[in-house]
């Protein structure tokens, strides 16, 4: 192993050398001072978006960011598009249903082509794990990755810490469960690398079939039960349940998960007493969350969630666009 | 030598002699100075030979000499890869965009490679491969089919593959099997394990392998057949073989450079050129091939010549089609294999010509008086570098691009011509 100099907080490094990355594809890229750099950024962006009326702020004024989603998305899409235009960018949302990828175009020549429209920012999500990866090699601009099938969807993780860090004050000692299909979700991949990364304790609780093996190199220590995994945990982040698992091929039923791996009262009730409740949207309430959960005030940070997403989607667009900005160090 | 022939035999038959080259006879033990006499087509004597008067001479200059290669599988008819790596036969899968489950098809793959080369067509196991209805297969083989394949995809139906074992089997047909027990596979593209894990790819666990060889073993067991497993990658899989063979059942197997030389790792980055069926599998696995090969377990290398262009390579992981193209490099990777100590340069011979010829039923991969006059001159020390943009091939899907290798083949002869 190379030696790895560690700098003690992000403020002995400056300009590029705090992000030198040009692209945000996965987490697994970032050091742990980059993601806290990050979440500092967001944070900035978190007090103005609570603080002003007017939100707007011009930076990315007369760049043109391009939201390109191959597969169907509403809030991530909305958020970043949220994101982009308080900044000022001018947004234009690619559609797969409407694009020329329904009449046979390849991934690649979408890339071209979006590519010579001279984007100076391309949020891009698809099916297919590692899709984002491939276009990025293929564009000028800096690529963010809003998700590629099983395999990463940094901004998520990134909104997640933060909403964590606001509310528990930091990671160290902190006892994470990611709970539910672990397997098919690239939001329990780039959290456990996150989580693990920025010091918390994660736990992967799931059913063994909706487990992917190795499961540990991600950071995480597999749990098969429910009441296992959430005993003591300060967070509880609960996943989305895809309909077309439920119905025999991974599990035997909805009520039957929900019975095993559903997050009641009752259950949250072994987690500690201030643990606080997650979940990515959209929820299948009744199946691993039930509603009253969902919507208790003082244990859900459901909307703070969305909340930091739209911050954290900024202070990425602000990070990856410097450079072409021609900020000071960050050419 | 047979001087009773009459005149007219004699003035139109050509002898050739090959001399001062290093005989890498499948049979021998190893490298033996000695000239190959050739008539016609065909080999008629080889080693210590007295070189006929009226036979032409050709110098081989110190190189090795050895029987052209025999690919026992490969998914495209492509010449100028095959020719550039010393293939001078292949055995064609019948996975191709109209299954070779037909007699006319058949035909006309045997014709796609002449004069100077030759296919062997693998006649589809069922009707467009769907694993159903057995397909017409003496038919085929009376056609040109040298042997009978389930393609890239394993017969679910046990009830079938029983079948298409033993109606295979009276025609005195070799099944070669894909073994991977589709169950399990679905749509993965992975081995189970931590590389899947951290790229968020569709994966099966490796023992799908040795699941499916153990089935067919048994059918086999039941049925006599004769059967061949293209690719065992997988220590279990190495394992069920071995017994399988002690126990003097007719299985032989089959592997390729890349299961030898990479490991499940080399898809990191979603590297599609690494993206092959069935998928790479963990170092313990690739140990245990090499030590298969070692030991005798293994009978076949083959280089599954798949050449495929960016229009099924250039996608997502899990999109791509599998496959690599393989033929020119699979001389020069597999003398890794003489040069660690592993095999001897004969008996890799045997392992890529030798033993897929008589696989097949075919004279040829020897140099047995009488076996096909398809010959290679090798300098197994040249070194060269794999550039994937500069293959002879249709496509230069590697994953060992920018790979250093050694081991070039100079001259290539077929049917007693040189090319």
């Amino acid at each position: 192993m190379p030696e790895v100099i560690i700098p003690s907080t992000s403020s002995e490094l400056t300009g590029r050398a705090l992000f030198p990355h040009r692209h945000l594809l996965s987490i697994a890229d970032l050091k742990p001072w980059e993601i806290r750099f990050l979440l500092d950024e967001a944070e900035q962006w978190a007090k103005v978006n609570r603080g002003n009326a007017r939100k707007h702020d011009g930076r990315l004024a007369g760049m043109t960011q391009i939201n390109a989603f191959f597969e169907n998305s509403t809030r991530t899409l909305l958020s970043f598009e949220i994101a982009g235009k308080r900044l000022g960018a001018d947004v234009v949302n690619m559609h797969a249903g409407q694009s020329s990828v329904k009449k046979g175009e390849t991934l690649i020549d979408t890339a071209m082509t979006l590519n010579a429209m001279a984007a100076d920012v391309i949020v891009i999500r698809h099916a297919s794990s590692g899709a984002v990866a491939l276009i990025a090699d293929m564009v000028d601009c800096a690529v963010l990755n809003a998700g590629d099938g099983w395999h990463q969807h940094p901004t998520q993780a990134l909104l997640d810490a933060l909403t964590i860090r606001r509310r528990k004050g930091g990671f160290e000692g902190l006892i994470v469960a990611i709970c539910g299909d672990i397997l098919h979700s690239r939001v329990a991949r780039s959290n456990m690398l996150s989580l693990s990364a920025l010091g918390a304790q994660v736990r992967a609780v799931a059913p063994p079939t909706l487990m992917p093996p190795e499961v540990g190199m991600l950071g995480a220590t597999p749990c098969y039960r429910m009441d296992e995994g959430l005993d003591g945990a300060d967070v509880v982040m609960m996943l989305r349940l895809q309909n077309e698992r439920m119905d025999g091929a991974f599990i035997p039923s909805p009520r039957e998960y929900h019975m095993l791996y559903g997050l009641t009262p009752e259950r949250l009730a072994i987690a500690r007493p201030d643990a606080l409740v997650m979940h990515p949207g959209p929820m299948n309430r009744g199946v691993e969350i039930s509603s009253n959960v969902a919507d208790d005030p003082d244990r859900s940070a459901i909307t703070e969630q969305v909340e930091m997403g739209v911050a954290v989607r900024m202070a990425c667009l602000d990070v990856l666009t410097r450079g072409a900005r021609g900020m000071e160090g960050w050419s | 030598m047979n001087l009773v022939a009459d005149n007219t035999d004699r003035m139109s038959m050509s002898r050739l002699a090959i001399v001062n080259g290093k005989l890498a006879d499948p049979a021998g033990a190893s490298l033996a100075s000695g000239t190959v006499l050739i008539e016609d087509d065909r080999i008629v004597a080889t080693g210590d030979v007295v070189v006929p008067q009226d036979a032409k001479t050709v110098d081989a200059g110190g190189l090795v000499v050895a029987p052209g290669l025999v690919d026992l599988g490969v998914f495209a008819t492509d010449k100028p890869a095959f020719h550039f790596g010393g293939i001078t036969r292949a055995a064609l899968m019948p996975d191709q965009s109209s299954p070779l489950d037909d007699v006319g098809l058949i035909r006309q793959a045997t014709r796609e490679g002449k004069p100077d080369f030759w296919v062997h067509p693998i006649a589809a196991a069922t009707r467009g491969l769907k694993g159903t209805e057995l397909a017409e297969i003496g038919m085929m083989q009376a056609a040109g089919a040298k042997a009978v394949g389930t393609g890239r995809q394993w017969i679910a139906d046990s009830g079938v593959m029983l079948r298409v074992l033993a109606y295979a089997s009276g025609l005195g047909l070799t099944v070669i099997s894909h073994a991977e027990d589709s169950g399990l596979t679905g749509k993965a593209v992975a081995t189970s394990g931590e590389t899947a894990t951290r790229l968020g790819l569709p994966h099966a666990p490796a023992c799908a392998e040795a699941m499916a060889i153990a089935r067919d073993i048994m059918l086999a067991r039941e049925t006599g057949a004769a059967v061949h497993f293209r690719l065992v990658t997988t220590k279990a899989g190495f394992d069920v073989i071995r017994s399988a063979k002690a126990e003097g059942l007719r299985v032989t197997c089959g592997i390729s450079p890349a299961y030898l030389f990479l490991n499940d790792q080399a898809v990191t980055d979603f590297r599609t050129f690494a993206r092959l069926s069935p998928p790479l599998r963990f170092e313990d696995d690739r140990k245990a091939a090499l030590e298969a090969v070692r030991d005798g377990t293994v009978d076949v290398i083959t280089s599954s010549h798949d050449p495929r262009g960016p229009e099924d390579k250039r996608l997502p992981f899990a999109d791509a089609s599998p496959g690599m193209a393989g033929a020119e490099t699979l001389l020069a990777l597999s003398l890794n294999l003489v040069r660690d100590g592993l095999v001897s340069i004969n008996r890799l011979v045997t392992l890529l010509s030798a033993n897929p010829a008589r696989i097949l039923g075919v004279d040829a991969g020897s140099f047995t008086a009488g076996s096909a006059a398809d010959l290679i001159f090798v300098d197994p020390d040249a070194p060269w570098i794999v550039d994937s943009g500069k293959m002879a091939a249709q496509a230069g899907n590697t994953p060992f691009d920018r790979v250093p290798v050694q081991g070039r083949v100079r001259r290539i002869m077929k049917g007693g011509v040189f090319l």
